[in-house]
């Protein structure tokens, strides 16, 4: 990229030290960070495409492939793994919706209810982010012992009929679910306290002085104002839980019943070596994910995302 | 009742935390899975667990090295982000920000691929060049948001009176910068420690903390994981309640001047 295209463009609200030269020292102070993405962010994605569409390697080794125009690769792929990209995308469509549910009355108690009280904000909020200072996947594995078959809480279920004699929680689809919501609550509380904490509460006064009711107010006031934050949380939420495959896995809360897309990735490139179907299942799910991301930001009306 | 559901929240959230430190101090056998009796023991012997120590170490250095660099390149770009007006201003911050929207597998296989292709060997090295590609977008983004917080006539003040460059930026800009930075780290710093799916696309041979809990998955994890995890809990949980309650107390002295 020649220095000119960074070369500082004349508008308004520019800093008044802006001149020829800033433009040059903004193009040596992002230089370093926008090389790095290039080469270990584009370049793998594109790396990604090339190895999606090779073909094994006539006479080669498990594991040999050469770069060919083989799209026949992605047909492949989704005729084999269908049942994990439905799930993957199922799954995180639910655990988004129950994690939305569970986080919005937090996020708004720590944000407006507490509101005058700033030091049991903080330290609420340092209880939400608590489990990110603990290994993820020991937290997963606490839930595996805590919820086994012969725990209290299967028991429970079992006694009030909710689960046949035979039937378990491990392993079944509400497990894998349970665990994403679990895992990535935190990603949902922290941006909708961040917009529910900004909410001017004189609105909600202004609503109930028009004799709207605590629901309508809701409906009408609170939470269109706080959409930028739900739109981040849900982004934040579905994105990760999509991709997941450690919740899913046997050796965690799934089964080979509940695998997901991101155990058939890893499955293909750690273990079976097939390069190919591993690149191409990745490039099905991230092309997913910015189809549903920029339909999902139009729809909602919000582009306020950084 | 919106009191009540958060606290049910919260012991939710929180649940698996006392477990996990719970069965630090299990007395068990082989396999941590019942308790069978307080001990100290654990505590006392961390390294005792095959393995865990060095996949602990291993996880510090790659989290201490991936951090240093992401956030020296990260702070770079976002004062440049924040500062200047330039032209694919707009591109920019969509390749920073792409990486954040970007599932893990996808991240962790299109490197993979890459070392792949150019033939290089999966190791502690190639972990870190994976850390610090997902590490800078946070810091990028943390440090950003303090910098637009900074009125930058303070920095102009310092060059009216005759600051050099380096001065104004060591003496002025850093300082001011210091807890969006400290933040950005930190974050990177916990990111990169317990990152497992990337690492596991990206590691080959090299264990780290995380890829030693997976793998052990399956045959139980011992103790000792238990009493790493929950040592760098508490003390992480321990740095944070200080510094909240110190800025707490901060405010109210400023307050009640």
């Amino acid at each position: 990229m020649a220095i000119t295209a960074f070369a500082p463009t004349i508008g308004a609200g520019a800093p008044s030290g802006d001149t020829r030269r800033g433009g040059r020292t903004a193009l040596l102070l992002l230089l370093p960070g926008i090389a790095y993405l290039a080469l270990f962010f584009l370049a793998p994605l594109v790396s990604l495409i090339l190895t999606s569409l090779q073909t094994p390697r006539l006479y080669g080794d498990i594991g040999q492939y050469d770069y060919a125009f083989r799209i026949e690769n992605y047909a492949d792929v989704v005729g084999e793994y269908l049942p994990q990209i439905l799930r993957s995308f199922g799954y995180a469509l639910v655990a988004t919706a129950i994690a939305l549910v569970i986080s919005y009355p937090l996020a708004y108690f720590i944000g407006v209810a507490l509101r005058r009280y700033p030091l049991a904000q903080s330290l609420l909020l340092v209880l939400v982010i608590a489990p990110f200072f603990i290994s993820f996947l020991l937290r997963t594995l606490a839930w595996k012992q805590l919820l086994s078959n012969d725990s209290l809480v299967v028991q429970g279920l079992q006694a009030l009929s909710l689960l046949g004699p035979g039937e378990y929680f491990i392993g079944s689809p509400a497990a894998v679910i349970f665990g994403l919501v679990y895992n990535f609550v935190p990603f949902m509380v922290l941006p909708l306290y961040a917009s529910l904490e900004r909410l001017d509460i004189r609105y909600l006064e202004a609503g109930s002085d028009l004799y709207a009711g605590a629901f309508t107010t809701f409906r009408t006031v609170t939470l269109p104002l706080s959409m930028p934050g739900i739109v981040s949380g849900t982004l934040l939420t579905f994105i990760p839980a999509a991709g997941d495959y450690v919740n899913a896995s046997r050796d965690f809360l799934g089964s080979p019943d509940t695998s997901m897309l991101g155990n058939a990735v890893e499955a293909n490139f750690l273990v079976l070596q097939n390069f190919p179907a591993a690149a191409a299942l990745s490039i099905i799910l991230m092309a997913a994910i910015l189809v549903l991301v920029a339909v999902y930001v139009r729809r909602s009306g919000t582009d306020e995302l950084l | 009742m919106l009191g009540i559901f958060s606290a049910i929240v919260l012991v939710y959230l929180l649940i698996p935390i006392v477990y996990t430190i719970v069965f630090s101090f299990n007395d068990y056998r082989r396999t941590n899975i019942v308790w069978r009796g307080f001990t100290f023991d654990n505590w006392l012997g961390v390294c005792n667990a095959q393995g865990v120590c060095q996949a602990f170490g291993n996880s510090i250095l790659i989290a201490v090295v991936s951090t240093v660099v992401a956030t020296a390149i990260g702070t770079a770009a976002a004062i440049a982000l924040a500062r200047y007006r330039f032209r694919f201003k707009s591109a920019t911050t969509l390749l920073i920000f792409l990486p954040m929207a970007t599932p893990e597998v996808v991240l962790g296989a299109g490197l993979a691929a890459q070392f792949l292709t150019a033939g290089i060997q999966k190791g502690i090295l190639t972990v870190i060049l994976a850390h610090v590609m997902f590490c800078v977008s946070f810091v990028i983004v943390t440090v950003r948001a303090r910098v637009a917080s900074v009125d930058p006539s303070i920095e102009e003040a310092g060059r009216d009176l005759y600051g050099s460059p380096a001065q104004v930026f060591f003496r002025i800009t850093l300082p001011l910068l210091a807890p969006g930075i400290a933040g950005g780290a930190l974050l990177s710093f916990a990111l990169s420690f317990d990152d497992f799916i990337i690492t596991n696309f990206n590691s080959g041979p090299a264990t780290t903390f995380p890829k030693f809990i997976y793998t052990a998955a399956a045959r139980g994890i011992p103790a000792e994981a238990n009493v790493i995890a929950s040592a760098i809990f508490i003390l992480a949980i321990a740095a944070v309640l200080i510094s909240q309650i110190a800025a707490a107390a901060r405010r109210k002295r400023l307050a009640s001047r």
